[in-house]
């Protein structure tokens, strides 16, 4: 079998596992799964930049929240329907990527870190500053009559279950095929070699701004999705916390990897599921993780597969 | 009251404010100068710092003064020894690369935060002044008779915020003379200029790492124990020191340290005083957006050279 | 050979600081040739090839690519353009193969094609003898492969002008004298500029020198002009030559 066959045939299997879970598996973790699917859109999204580009941004809350509000506060205001809200969301991810990655790139290093923390939090305090609309920390809920997608109730477990399995292959296939494609090897080689990369002739400053664009926009439609399949937005969702948690996701999973988001996502929610009967703080468990991880594995599960197992893992 | 006494009032709790600051950004700064380590855990070494003198003022009892005086001593030692110890189990053993350090610290941020959620519990807790006595400030009006003085009613502060404003000034002297006239100070500059330079003239630097970390973390535990008989003792709050300290560091240009005492206090200052006059997320939006636009328009600093 | 003039440089000068690396340096660089610039350290040799690939930023003067100024562009821009250039430090992407190496460099120009892509990628490393080593990790390479690599990665790009900064530095002898041999086959088709202490390869490939001595160009020449300069050799020859 070619490499090429090899991993399109890990991807399909494992898009084939998720969808015999939704038959086998109880309700309990059939919605687990359906979370875990949407937060591993999140993930990819910050993937594509800090584990192919190799920038670390502490500010995706941002984005995530921008396709959050940007779908929940037009059904909420607008009154429009479910899907010219998702390309509100889906846009306002977008625009602000651009935004933040024409100034965030000004900066290297540390200091991308950050202004990309300190940009997410300008955010997060105008979504509470704006709380007349936005109900700030406390949130506010989609009813289920909003939440109608082309006639079709997402608000059951079975319809949520197939539309974030939907959205979760779109974009899995389309990050797979990605990084496979010259425009994956180029951010690559920008995150292994910046220096070589511009002296081999590539506009360096415009692939990391693509980067930003399509990292920050693959964050909103995980913001989007939360927000049409959980029916709740809130300035949680906004917060440092939520810029670090997929950063550990990716960590866990393994950076630069395709299969890792998934994998760190899942990994994570079943030890906080499984500790929880031990202890309510479960950020105690993800500070753990994060320090373990950096120090024994940084290159996170499929990382090491990668080297140990399978080196042609994408 | 009138504008003028309103001003003064903003003022000096402006100043109060930039007291606390200049301590935490100053650990913040000598651990990125001499390291090169954003330590993201800052704000939690402070947050330990008040919930350990709340511990010492408790179990000491008494005349409240005889609790703090041993908080003041005792907090930032311990602080200081669980961010040397802390150094020498992760940060040393990632040997300091950026992405890790910063993964290493937001791990030991939640650790710490979550752990003291798990024993202090999630209440705020006060810890008593030592004195606090209302002192009523003059001020100066022309009227018929010429210059008059006056004493508006609510123009005043409390013998413990000046103490405060005092205590902050000592311990930037004292740490001055330590860093200029002390050998231990004198490596740790020299560390700062090279480290390689100085590992080679035999400078054990893997230990002036974790002393430097040690100090810097009890700067932030000595502003917090200061800070608690105003601000009481909660799990959370070492976000907005972080921030500000961060801000502070930026602006006053990155490891610079009298570009941190300025910036200290400039925005010190000018919190106290825009948070009397606004409201204070309208505040801190502007100057959050501000410090990210400063960083990415002048990433020396406002204070700091360009780097050749 | 015709004396078609490919890249030109006019007053070309950096300071750094008040130090000056360059002063006022005219210099025509002929097509088709193999010119060596020369020089002892710290002449300016490497900031006068980075003022030239757009690395370093000149403090004033021009630089003429094709009839065309480049002395503005960034330096991805004039890569694009034709030039390509090897790092006296080697630089290549340590964490990806060998094979990968040379199609990021092969494939700006390209990508399009897989299969063309994939051809060139083995025809270069073939050129440079290491297209046995393809799929290994470019990081786990020798010292020597690492450089071969380096300039197979100059000639996947089939540059104009191909800037060598020190290519042979650290190499084992053998090795210098395959790449003595990759030099002269590339000879006619390919204008080359090589900054290059050895004077054993200097003499065995340039058709021209020109000599670079505190910031100056001290003296052009073939190689005979040159051996034969007296102030070249007051300058350079006569002291100490590590070949």
């Amino acid at each position: 079998m070619t490499v090429a066959r090899k991993i399109n045939a890990l991807h399909f299997g494992i898009l084939l596992f998720l969808l015999a879970c939704f038959f086998i598996l109880p309700a309990y973790h059939v919605g687990a799964l359906s979370r875990i699917m949407v937060l591993a859109i999140y993930a990819i999204g910050l993937n594509i930049l800090f584990g192919y580009t190799g920038l670390l941004s502490l500010g995706h809350a941002m984005f995530f929240a921008a396709g959050m509000y940007g779908l929940g506060l037009s059904i909420k205001f607008l009154g429009v329907s479910v899907i010219p809200a998702f390309g509100i969301g889906i846009i306002s991810a977008a625009l602000l990527s651009l935004l933040v990655g024409l100034l965030a790139l000004r900066t290297v290093g540390v200091s991308f870190m950050i202004v990309t923390l300190m940009f997410a939090q300008t955010i997060y305090l105008v979504v509470l500053y704006f709380g007349e609309y936005t109900r700030g920390d406390e949130g506010f809920v989609l009813q289920q009559a909003e939440r109608m997608l082309l006639g079709f109730d997402v608000t059951t477990e079975a319809g949520r279950y197939f539309v974030a399995f939907a959205a979760f292959s779109i974009c899995l296939i389309g990050f797979a095929a990605l990084v496979q494609s010259s425009l994956g090897k180029r951010l690559v080689a920008i995150r292994e070699n910046e220096e070589r990369a511009r002296m081999l002739g590539y506009d360096v400053w415009r692939y990391k701004l693509l980067a930003v664009i399509v990292s920050g926009t693959v964050s909103g439609v995980a913001g989007a999705l939360y927000a049409l399949l959980f029916g709740y937005v809130g300035a949680t969702f906004a917060s440092v916390q939520y810029s670090i948690l997929p950063l550990l996701w990716v960590l866990l999973g393994g950076a630069g990897t395709t299969i890792g988001p998934l994998i760190g996502v899942a990994f994570m929610f079943y030890l906080i599921d499984a500790s929880s009967a031990y202890t309510s703080a479960y950020m105690l468990i993800a500070g753990l993780a994060l320090v373990i991880l950096t120090m024994f594995a940084p290159r996170g599960i499929a990382g090491i597969l990668r080297t140990k197992v399978s080196p042609w893992l994408p | 009251m009138e504008f003028g006494p309103h001003l003064m009032l903003a003022a000096l709790e402006g100043a109060v404010i930039a007291s606390i600051l200049v301590l935490t950004a100053m650990g913040l700064s000598i651990v990125f100068g001499v390291m090169r380590v954003v330590n993201v855990a800052h704000g939690e070494f402070f947050m330990l710092g008040a919930v350990l003198a709340w511990y010492v003022s408790t179990m000491l009892g008494g005349h409240p003064a005889v609790g703090f005086a041993a908080a003041l001593v005792i907090a930032p030692l311990v602080v200081g020894l669980i961010a040397a110890v802390s150094d020498q189990l992760i940060l040393k053993r990632i040997n300091y690369d950026p992405d890790r350090t910063i993964v290493g610290t937001i791990g030991m941020l939640f650790i710490i935060q979550q752990t003291t959620l798990m024993t202090f519990g999630p209440e705020a807790r006060p810890v008593e002044a030592p004195f606090n006595q209302r002192l009523a400030l003059p001020w100066f009006e022309f009227g018929e008779g010429g210059l008059q003085m006056i004493w508006p009613w609510g123009l005043s502060i409390t013998s413990y915020k000046l103490f405060v404003i005092f205590a902050a000034l000592a311990v930037l002297v004292a740490l001055w003379l330590f860093l200029t006239r002390t050998k231990i100070g004198l490596i740790m500059r020299a560390t700062q200029q090279d480290s390689e330079m100085a590992k080679a003239f035999g400078v054990p630097v893997g230990t002036v790492y974790s002393c430097v970390f040690g100090l810097g973390a009890a700067l932030a535990a000595l502003g917090a124990v200061l800070v608690v008989p105003i601000q009481q003792a909660h799990y959370l709050m070492g976000a907005d020191p972080l921030l500000m300290a961060f801000t502070v560091v930026i602006i006053g240009g990155l490891g610079s340290l009298p570009g941190t005492v300025i910036a200290a206090f400039l925005i010190g200052m000018s919190d106290g005083i825009i948070s009397v006059f606004f409201s204070p997320t309208l505040a801190q939006i502007i100057a959050t957006f501000l410090v990210a636009m400063i960083l990415v328009f002048r990433p020396q600093g406002l204070m700091g050279k360009a780097e050749t | 050979m015709a004396a078609l003039t490919l890249l030109e440089t006019k007053g070309l000068t950096k300071t750094y600081g008040g130090l000056q690396a360059n002063i006022d340096i005219d210099f025509t660089l002929q097509k088709g040739l193999v010119t060596a610039l020369i020089g002892p350290n710290g002449a300016g040799k490497s900031t006068f090839v980075g003022m030239l690939s757009g690395r370093t930023s000149a403090t004033r003067g021009r630089v003429i690519f094709e009839d065309r100024d480049i002395s503005h562009l960034p330096a991805h821009k004039r890569i694009q353009l034709g030039l390509a250039y090897t790092f006296q430090i080697t630089s290549i992407f340590t964490g990806l193969s060998v094979h990968e190496n040379v199609a990021l460099a092969a494939g700006r120009t390209m990508s399009a094609d897989g299969n063309a892509l994939n051809a060139k990628v083995h025809q270069t490393l073939d050129q440079v003898g290491i297209a046995d080593r393809a799929d290994q990790i470019a990081g786990d390479l020798s010292y020597g492969h690492q450089r071969l690599l380096e300039i197979a990665m100059g000639l996947a790009q089939e540059p104009k002008l191909f800037i060598l900064d020190e290519p042979t530095q650290g190499l084992a002898e053998t090795e210098i004298n395959d790449f003595i041999a990759l030099i002269r086959s590339l000879a006619g088709h390919t204008t080359i500029l090589l900054i290059e202490h050895n004077m054993r390869v200097v003499m065995e490939t340039a058709d021209h020198i020109a000599v670079l001595d505190q910031g100056m160009m001290l003296a052009e020449g073939t190689p005979a002009q040159i051996s034969a300069n007296a102030s070249v050799q007051a300058a350079y020859l006569g002291k100490t030559v590590d070949a």
